[in-house]
């Protein structure tokens, strides 16, 4: 009763194909917007750039990884070395250009992660599966150790470690967590609704065609070289804008092994947890992995105070969080997103059973 | 063995399109994986707008036939002529660009999209939009999107599954599915069909619509027609000449009543008393 599309007709085809048919949709979608416009003026500081900028910067590198996972199904262990890339060069980019806008240096680090994604793209056209993973993995170490090599990446520091200079748009410094959290939030959301009208156009069919059924979609005109390089190329610009935010509007001071394999395994867990192949499974996905052990945290702190060794706490935690993912992907093993639409489902339905 | 087209000329003056020039010949193919001889010097033409056969029994290298024709199998000697154009081997994305579509033995949907996206993924060589057009929902991109969805309701339509067009082609039944592979094919309006057993697994009402289906797409679109079946109550009744395969070798050819009666194929079907 509460989610139907009664009432509502589509009369023609760009009607039928629009981002979100149903006028639901589109009111929780702007009620959303709304709300994490406005989050900024109730939360304080630290939820903004403790919690809520490193949500939104980690769902864009998920969504990165979905589409080169889910939508395009190739197997990748190397997002965090794209988001070093990312990271990285948008650094030297406003180091070594004067005056460049923030959004501009952005964009920029993530077309370098881009064409570091392609060349390492490239083992993609031989192998599959398990194997491109492990392929993949060569990525992930090359970037890290060549940006801890050498030292022109960071400006020379003698620390090996960069601190990111302030972020400068139209002449205005964002220099406080809510300022931060706008930008993060502006480019997040604009990525996100790039990335979902590709998904749902020619460009995503062409990704889940190769993905699918690879033999039938080169009999039908797809280039199996084009459309997986493509996908490896879109992938890691979104993991390179989301490195750049990464160590700007979170981290800082970063250095190269900040994004080590440890990191592009958390993604990829955010990805399988989200569900493969959609747009607010990455950000379900970042949500429960970057979110849960802060609320386990919390909990447990609350429940047994100062009463209970720490460590013992601690440990603890993460058993439950790791039995939290198995019971997960036993009960749901196509992630939150599909749960979420289950449950439109039934609201579709309710009160009535079916 | 002699061709003669005598017959099908004479059927051919109901056709909407009559037969024109070959517009596929093959010549000399032989193929080898490894040891293994899969088609030894095979040689055949398809004329345009008729409807082609390939029957022989099991192994006798018809699917392979169909993986050198479209590019999927480079054949170490022969050559491939489409329309006039001679060609050591295809390659896949260059015989789609060429107007040949086929659909697979083993069914080969996108298994994780739905009817509808299975059809349009079709229409891949009609759209042109880059992928920042269609990130950024360019005019070109909008307007590709709903031609080429007009273009793919034609299909929907003409293929009476207006009612599944939503459903991931996963959950729909084995005979669905074959006629969703036929409307992808379809979709690229393609000059050569090539149909890899559109009928294999099928109980009869099934495959009576299959054929009418065939038989439409020839008569509606002029659409040339390869198809690799087994039923031979089929293939004589739909085809308008027959190749026969036997071990990679090419044991005859014509229309449906010479091969019917010819002795090599007799033989290799029913066997040659030793």
């Amino acid at each position: 009763m509460l989610y139907r599309e009664a009432g509502q007709f589509r009369t023609s085809y760009a009607q039928d194909s629009q981002i979100f048919p149903l006028r639901q949709d589109r009111v929780g979608i702007a009620i959303l917007l709304i709300a994490a416009v406005m989050l900024p003026f109730v939360a304080n500081s630290y939820w903004l750039s403790a919690i809520l900028i490193p949500w939104l910067v980690l769902s864009l590198v998920a969504l990165g990884q979905n589409i080169l996972m889910g939508y395009a199904g190739q197997l990748s262990l190397g997002s965090a070395g794209f988001m070093a890339v990312g990271a990285f060069a948008c650094y030297n980019l406003i180091l070594r250009i004067d005056g460049i806008p923030f959004v501009v240096a952005v964009a920029l680090s993530g077309v370098c992660a881009a064409l570091v994604g392609i060349v390492f793209g490239l083992p993609s056209l031989r192998i599959r599966g398990l194997y491109l993973a492990v392929a993949t993995l060569a990525s992930q170490f090359f970037i890290v150790w060549a940006l801890d090599k050498f030292g022109w990446f960071k400006n020379y520091d003698p620390a090996g470690v960069i601190t990111a200079q302030p972020i400068v748009m139209f002449g205005h410094n964002f220099a406080t967590p809510r300022e931060k959290y706008w930008v993060v939030l502006a480019i997040v959301a604009v990525l996100a609704l790039l990335a979902k009208n590709m998904a749902r156009g020619s460009v995503g069919r062409g990704w889940m065609a190769v993905r699918d059924m690879d033999v039938a979609a080169e009999v039908m005109g797809f280039s199996l070289l084009r459309t997986k390089l493509q996908a490896f190329a879109i992938s890691s610009f979104y993991c390179g804008v989301g490195g750049a935010l990464f160590a700007f509007a979170y981290l800082q001071t970063v250095e190269p092994s900040a994004f080590g394999i440890d990191l592009s395994f958390r993604i990829l867990f955010m990805v399988i947890i989200g569900g493969l192949g959609t747009i607010m499974g990455s950000f379900l996905g970042a949500g429960f992995i970057l979110l849960m052990p802060i609320f386990l945290n919390i909990f447990f702190h609350s429940a047994f105070g100062k009463s209970v060794d720490a460590t013992i706490t601690s440990a603890l935690e993460q058993v439950i969080f790791g039995v939290m993912i198995i019971m997960f992907l036993i009960f749901e093993p196509l992630g939150l997103a599909r749960l979420w639409q289950l449950t439109k489902e039934r609201l579709r339905l309710w009160p009535f059973k079916h | 063995m002699t061709i003669s087209v005598q017959s099908s000329i004479l059927q051919s003056a109901q056709r909407a399109f009559p037969f024109g020039p070959p517009i596929l010949e093959l010549s000399s193919i032989s193929l080898r994986f490894g040891g293994v001889h899969a088609l030894t010097n095979i040689s055949f033409d398809v004329l345009e707008h008729e409807i082609r056969a390939i029957i022989g029994p099991n192994g006798a290298g018809k699917s392979s036939m169909l993986n050198v024709i479209n590019g999927i199998y480079a054949p170490q000697e022969g050559s491939i002529t489409f329309r006039g154009e001679r060609l050591s081997e295809m390659k896949p994305t260059h015989a789609a660009s060429l107007g040949i579509a086929r659909t697979f033995q083993n069914i080969a949907l996108f298994r994780g999209m739905s009817v509808l996206d299975n059809i349009m993924a079709g229409r891949k060589l009609h759209m042109h939009a880059s992928f920042l057009e269609v990130a950024l929902q360019l005019p070109r991109a909008r307007r590709e999107e709903t031609e080429n969805r007009a273009a793919v309701e034609e299909i929907i339509e003409f293929l009476e599954i207006e009612h599944i067009r939503k459903t991931p082609v996963a959950r729909l039944p084995y005979g669905l599915q074959k006629r969703v592979e036929l409307g992808r094919a379809l979709a690229a309006e393609p000059t050569i069909l090539l149909l890899d057993e559109p009928m294999a697994g099928m109980n009869i009402e099934e495959k009576q619509d299959m054929c009418r289906f065939i038989l439409d797409v020839n008569d509606h679109y002029g659409t040339t027609i390869v198809l690799i079946e087994h039923d031979m109550g089929v293939v004589m009744d739909i085809s308008d000449r027959v190749v026969v395969l036997d071990y990679g070798k090419k044991i005859g050819d014509g229309t449906p009543d010479e091969v019917r009666s010819d002795q090599n194929v007799i033989d290799a079907y029913l066997g040659v008393p030793h």
